[in-house]
């Protein structure tokens, strides 16, 4: 038994958790800022697979990394804005309209890459990221190799983790996002344009998800699949939900779900199949609904999640 | 400037317009799409038309592809009048052809087993939506999010099923062994595909019509969903007013399940369904809630997705133009509907 753990205990099995746990982060964190402004963008899943498709696209042309990923986040920041559009501008229903937006999105990145790249046996990939290992850093025993020798958008990803929680906590932004999402009334007697605020926390969202996005196509797998995001956006969804729409919690949970992720990849791979892997995958979405329950009592979701917000009605 | 502004009522003629208009702005905007790919736009529609409904063996086929979504439109439609957002019908309708595949592969009489089928499917269905319903009225969960994250739930123990203990061992492949020959759903025209469950799904729009408009039941539901205070201040049990409300949209959806295991596949695999209970919510929302608008809007979106797969083979723009005009139609839906609660009308400068 022992011999089995030491195979999956091992250092690479700490670094698949990270590289796991990277865009899931991304797309917690992102729809994390949509939330605490008050609107559940369950366009997400949608979002992710455009990106992760003109990420790819673009870096595949090109030849260029890293305009891959500006590309990417361009158009998670236009379908957020396209989302904002539809609830915060017009004040549409907020999970109708997410769906819609996933429906779009997802429709609109199989249509374009039909086209871009046609129909070939075997699909087209590109030289992704490689990893990048600190110097010093990468060299700490254990920790090291399995952190800090990693892909470039890895390190942004813990980089954004204390970033967005100072921006959330720490800035005059972040208050106002906080107000908007628990209560724009007030917020906008004390001057805060409830609109403007929801925009920039979704169209920040949307920007998160497409670095998600283009850390799927263009890190982890190097290629464009249709199942290349394969239901990640709703596990962000439940992570958001089971961190408390903290982006420390979130990101801790992320990681969670990435070491049960990880956990359950070793074992098949080690024919360790006594347990169905589905068992695992499963976890985080029972985990979040029980956690729901467990929570609703002392409510910690944004006031104002799901509610429109229209000045001239009181 | 121009300003919106609330209207007291919406005239009758706007229920059957925006629609229309929905569907038109979606076909005008996908068409932009259309010319991308280098294909004439009258062309690639028109091939889109006769494949879904040029011939009587096209409708033949465009029922059947709109029966499932038949059900997950009312599925949805019934929960959404009650302001219960179930978001989840693709769970319960994989729910239901899970239970109704088990049934079905009992030896039996046919007639029986088809009955059993549906009894069991609907009650997976019901089952599923229960959870989100329940977790609402006991616990004030949120059940936008329940039952969304339900759907990965029971995909995943589906995958579990048909990869492990479920596996046809005859194929090996990760499907479900076929139910027995004699469950399968008669053929009602010789030479097509047309099985007795579309005849249910389109006898089902009418009787869930008549539920939510002429029954004590359905105005409660209406009620509930309208104003759950004047409800409750009225007597309505609200709480049971939303489970029986869950029920009977887990059930529908299970249905459409039960449709596809029993009239399409015989047996349940991973891509048994491609969206349908997603496209539910896009078909409620055409129909604006109406139990007798989710027929037309079913084989609209039934249409298009037979059509794309021949347009795409005689015109070589891609088939997945049928995902994206389905989401734009649910987004172009969205915005019609404003014009049912808000009129445009012009401000004067001086204000």
């Amino acid at each position: 038994m022992s011999a089995v753990f030491e195979q999956i205990f091992q250092v690479g099995f700490l670094a698949a958790i990270i590289r796991i746990a990277t865009p899931l982060a991304f797309a917690t964190l992102g729809e994390m800022f949509s939330e605490r402004a008050g609107v559940l963008n369950l366009g997400i899943e949608g979002i992710m697979l455009l990106c992760a498709m003109t990420g790819f696209t673009a870096t595949s042309l090109s030849g260029s990394l890293w305009l891959g990923v500006l590309v990417a986040v361009l158009t998670g920041m236009l379908m957020g804005a396209l989302h904002a559009l539809f609830t915060v501008a017009l004040g549409l229903s907020q999970h109708v309209c997410g769906i819609g937006v996933t429906l779009f999105s997802s429709g609109l990145a199989y249509f374009l890459y039909r086209l871009i790249f046609g129909q070939q046996s075997v699909p087209p990939a590109i030289k992704g990221f490689q990893t990048l290992p600190i110097p010093v850093l990468s060299d700490i025993p254990v920790l090291g190799p399995a952190v800090f020798n990693q892909f470039a958008l890895v390190y942004v990803a813990i980089i954004a983790i204390p970033v967005a929680a100072f921006v959330l906590y720490r800035t005059p932004w972040g208050l106002s996002v906080r107000m908007v999402g628990e209560n724009p009334r007030a917020a906008d007697s004390a001057g805060v344009s409830v609109i403007a605020t929801r925009f920039q926390a979704v169209i920040l969202g949307g920007a998160l998800m497409g670095l998600a996005g283009a850390f799927l196509s263009m890190a982890q797998f190097n290629a464009f699949t249709f199942g290349v995001v394969s239901g990640r956006g709703w596990v962000a969804i439940a992570l958001v939900v089971f961190g408390r729409w903290d982006p420390w919690r979130s990101a801790g949970a992320a990681l969670l779900f990435a070491f049960v992720d990880a956990l359950q990849l070793r074992m098949q791979a080690s024919g360790l199949g006594h347990i169905p892997y589905e068992a695992f995958l499963m976890l985080p979405f029972i985990f979040t609904i029980v956690a729901m329950a467990v929570m609703s009592r002392n409510a910690v979701a944004p006031s104002a999640l799901l509610k429109p917000f229209r000045r001239e009605e009181r | 400037m121009f300003r919106l502004e609330v209207r007291t009522s919406t005239p009758a003629w706007l229920n059957l317009a925006l629609p229309l208009l929905a569907v038109a702005a979606t076909l005008v905007l996908c068409s932009g799409l259309i010319a991308l790919a280098g294909a004439g736009v009258v062309e690639s529609y028109g091939v889109m038309f006769t494949a879904s409904l040029g011939d009587s063996y096209a409708i033949t086929e465009t029922l059947v592809r709109a029966a499932p979504m038949i059900f997950t439109g009312l599925a949805v439609a019934v929960a959404f009048r009650a302001k219960f957002w179930n978001i989840g019908a693709e769970g319960q309708l994989l729910a239901g052809a899970v239970a109704s595949c088990l049934v079905g592969a009992i030896p039996m009489p046919g007639a029986l087993a088809m009955l059993l089928m549906a009894i069991v499917g609907a009650a997976a269905g019901g089952a599923v939506a229960l959870v989100p319903a329940t977790l609402r009225v006991k616990f004030k969960v949120d059940d936008v999010v329940s039952s969304l994250l339900l759907n990965s739930v029971i995909y995943y123990a589906l995958m579990a099923l048909i990869e492990g203990p479920w596996k046809d061992s005859f194929s090996g492949y990760p499907i479900s062994p076929p139910i027995e020959d004699s469950a399968n759903f008669p053929v009602l025209i010789e030479g097509t595909r047309l099985h007795l469950g579309v005849i249910v799904a389109l006898i089902a729009a009418p009787l869930i019509w008549f539920l939510i408009a002429r029954t004590t039941l359905g105005f409660r539901i209406r009620v509930t969903g309208e104003n759950p205070e004047a409800a409750r201040y009225g007597g309505i049990p609200v709480e049971r007013v939303l489970i029986s409300t869950a029920l009977m949209s887990g059930a529908l959806a299970g249905l459409a399940g039960v449709g596809e295991v029993g009239g399409v596949h015989f047996q349940v695999m991973s891509d048994i369904s491609p969206g349908y209970g997603y496209s539910g919510i896009v078909v409620a929302m055409l129909a604006r809630l109406n139990p007798l608008g989710v027929v037309p809007a079913a084989i609209f979106l039934a249409a298009v997705m037979t059509g794309a797969e021949a347009m795409s083979r005689a015109t070589g723009v891609p088939a997945f133009l049928s995902d994206v005009i389905q989401g734009t139609a649910l987004l172009a839906m969205l915005v019609a509907l404003l014009f049912t609660a808000y009129r445009i009308r012009r401000v004067g400068a001086a204000s």
